[in-house]
């Protein structure tokens, strides 16, 4: 699995399907059993790529007793930047993030959503050339988590690899050019979006058919049969008038055809389904 | 600045923001002030025949009260000591607040020693800070100073940091709570034990002996607090519990000789060994 420069790349996966543990495989947080895996050219657990990388941790808590300027300047001064860009770096990442306002205020009086910001913050100084955002939007509003798709779209503009761990699918959708779904620790499936989410399901509310019609129907496609409604959960758009005239021609008659896209969720549950069988 | 002052930085800056070096000199310096009065109340203590007590005896009777105190000061730095040191690094890794610094080029041997460098510059400096203000105000109640102050302070200051190094090492595996309770009731198991050694040279039992001998090993809190007490002896004392033989030497509160120097290069290899423990722990916890 690779992942190139500038994408955005999405980790996808159940609670305790791995993917905290594998950030912090990458991050040499933790040390690996077996296997190998290179971070920006270099073997994971090599102290100087850690400069060019950011982590906004799942886990975030930043020092109470320290203002957010502070924490960010001792962000800077553990990268290490030079002192002199320390003043334009933590202008910027607060601004970034929406926090100049409160950079003087102690980040024990922040709320939740702010700490999470500022950790946002923390992991952007130093203009990282990849950055690891475990869970980024968990203790964000709306506004918030638009602003962070914003940021991340801003971060891949400029270069910037993006690596997303989430379990919010819609987040991920919006923002990401790969994706890769794990489950007990394994990938299970890896792609582009395009590649993943081939295939509308269609939604078709029919009577009248009986059990050799339906059988019939799986010529277009893995069936879900629940009675009155039927969903075909992989058909292209184009072959929904022949499968309306095939249900009229078995003697069904149909009432309502709703085709729907895929979403990631459908295709995340379908992964998970499967896996399990 | 290399990471480890940032980390011994950031330690005594945590102190000082939280409050706890503004609460130990408003305690120390209540005290003081309370020592001072007492050891005044000597001066003017006087016998059936309405005379003062001659400056001999003031000086005696001040120095075995000041030990006293002394132990209540090195008490007051070894539970402090401990308490910070227990939860150190378990509460900044139970918490997460270690993870976003330890994805920086920051090696954790750098987050162990730069935390137990922070905080011996304040066990240091409350020893040294609260010995000098104890001593003037002795010396301005009754005219007494015990005779190696400097060796008393550095005698305390090491106590603190023993427990210091204890705490540490427990902080990078337990919990802050149980690394603390462990720490502490090692110290007072640590004291007690040099009581029973004290007893052993007193009833010449040479089992009972050893106890306080691998006591002293295992942790040198009691070895170093003895260290203290002679530096606090005057000459008169030390005169009287030698001539008592070994029954002068069955006291928590009192020391005949002075540390052996062999005794001294093994705590600075335990304190030596304590931080490559730490080091190592930490190294191989997963966070």
């Amino acid at each position: 699995m690779t992942v190139p420069r500038g994408e955005i790349f999405g980790f996808l996966g159940p609670n305790g399907a791995g993917k905290t543990t594998s950030v912090k495989l990458l991050l040499g947080l933790l040390k690996p059993t077996s296997g190998e895996a290179w971070l920006l050219g270099e073997k994971i657990g090599d102290l100087e790529t850690r400069r060019r990388i950011g982590y906004l941790p799942e886990l975030f808590r930043y020092q109470g007793w320290l203002d957010a300027r502070e924490v960010l300047a001792l962000h800077c001064e553990l990268a290490p930047l030079p002192r002199s860009t320390w003043k334009d770096e933590i202008a910027t990442a607060l601004e970034t993030v929406g926090l100049s306002e409160r950079a003087d205020d102690r980040v024990s009086t922040f709320s939740k959503g702010m700490q999470q910001r500022l950790g946002l913050a923390a992991a952007l100084v130093g203009k990282p050339e990849l950055v690891f955002l475990d869970e980024p939007t968990s203790a964000l509003d709306p506004v918030g988590r638009h602003d962070v798709r914003e940021i991340i779209r801003g971060l891949s503009a400029r270069g910037t690899a993006v690596f997303l761990n989430s379990h919010l699918l819609s987040e991920v959708e919006q923002v990401c050019d790969r994706v890769a779904v794990v489950d007990h620790g394994r990938v299970i499936a890896s792609g582009t979006m395009d590649e993943l989410l081939s295939g509308t399901a269609v939604r078709v509310r029919v009577s009248g058919l009986d059990g050799a019609a339906r059988t019939k129907l799986s010529a277009f496609g893995p069936l879900d049969d629940e009675g009155d409604q039927l969903t075909f959960s992989k058909l292209d758009i184009e072959r929904v008038p022949e499968l309306v005239s095939t249900i009229v021609s078995l003697g069904g008659r149909v009432y309502e055809v709703a085709p729907r896209h895929q979403t990631l969720e459908d295709r995340f549950l379908q992964l998970l389904e499967a896996e399990e069988k | 600045m290399p990471p480890v002052f940032v980390f011994a930085r950031l330690t005594v800056q945590e102190s000082s923001r939280r409050r706890l070096l503004l609460a130990l000199v408003i305690l120390t310096l209540l005290v003081v002030g309370f020592s001072a009065w007492g050891f005044n109340k000597i001066t003017t203590v006087t016998r059936s025949d309405g005379s003062v007590l001659p400056p001999e005896q003031v000086a005696l009777i001040t120095s075995q009260l000041l030990i006293v105190v002394t132990f209540m000061y090195s008490g007051v730095l070894a539970l402090s000591a401990a308490v910070v040191a227990g939860p150190l690094i378990s509460s900044e890794v139970e918490s997460g607040l270690l993870l976003s610094m330890l994805a920086r080029p920051v090696r954790r041997s750098e987050v162990v020693i730069g935390k137990w460098l922070g905080l011996a510059v304040l066990v240091t400096l409350y020893a040294a800070g609260s010995a000098l203000l104890e001593l003037t105000a002795v010396n301005w109640a009754t005219g007494y100073l015990p005779p190696h102050p400097i060796e008393l302070v550095l005698y305390v200051a090491a106590e603190g940091l023993a427990l210091l190094s204890l705490g540490l090492v427990l902080s990078t595996r337990l919990s802050g709570i149980t690394g603390g309770v462990i720490a502490l009731v090692a110290w007072l198991i640590a004291w007690i034990a040099g009581v029973v050694g004290d007893i052993g040279m007193g009833l010449q039992n040479s089992a009972l002996q050893n106890v306080g001998t691998i006591s002293h090993l295992l942790l040198p809190t009691d070895g170093l607090w003895r260290g203290a007490v002679y530096a606090m002896e005057p000459d008169a004392i030390l005169a009287a519990l030698r001539a008592a033989g070994t029954a002068g030497r069955a006291n928590p509160f009192s020391a005949v000789d002075p540390p052996p120097t062999a005794f001294l290069a093994w705590v600075v290899v335990w304190f030596a060994l304590m931080l490559t423990l730490s080091i190592w722990s930490f190294r191989t916890r997963e966070i």
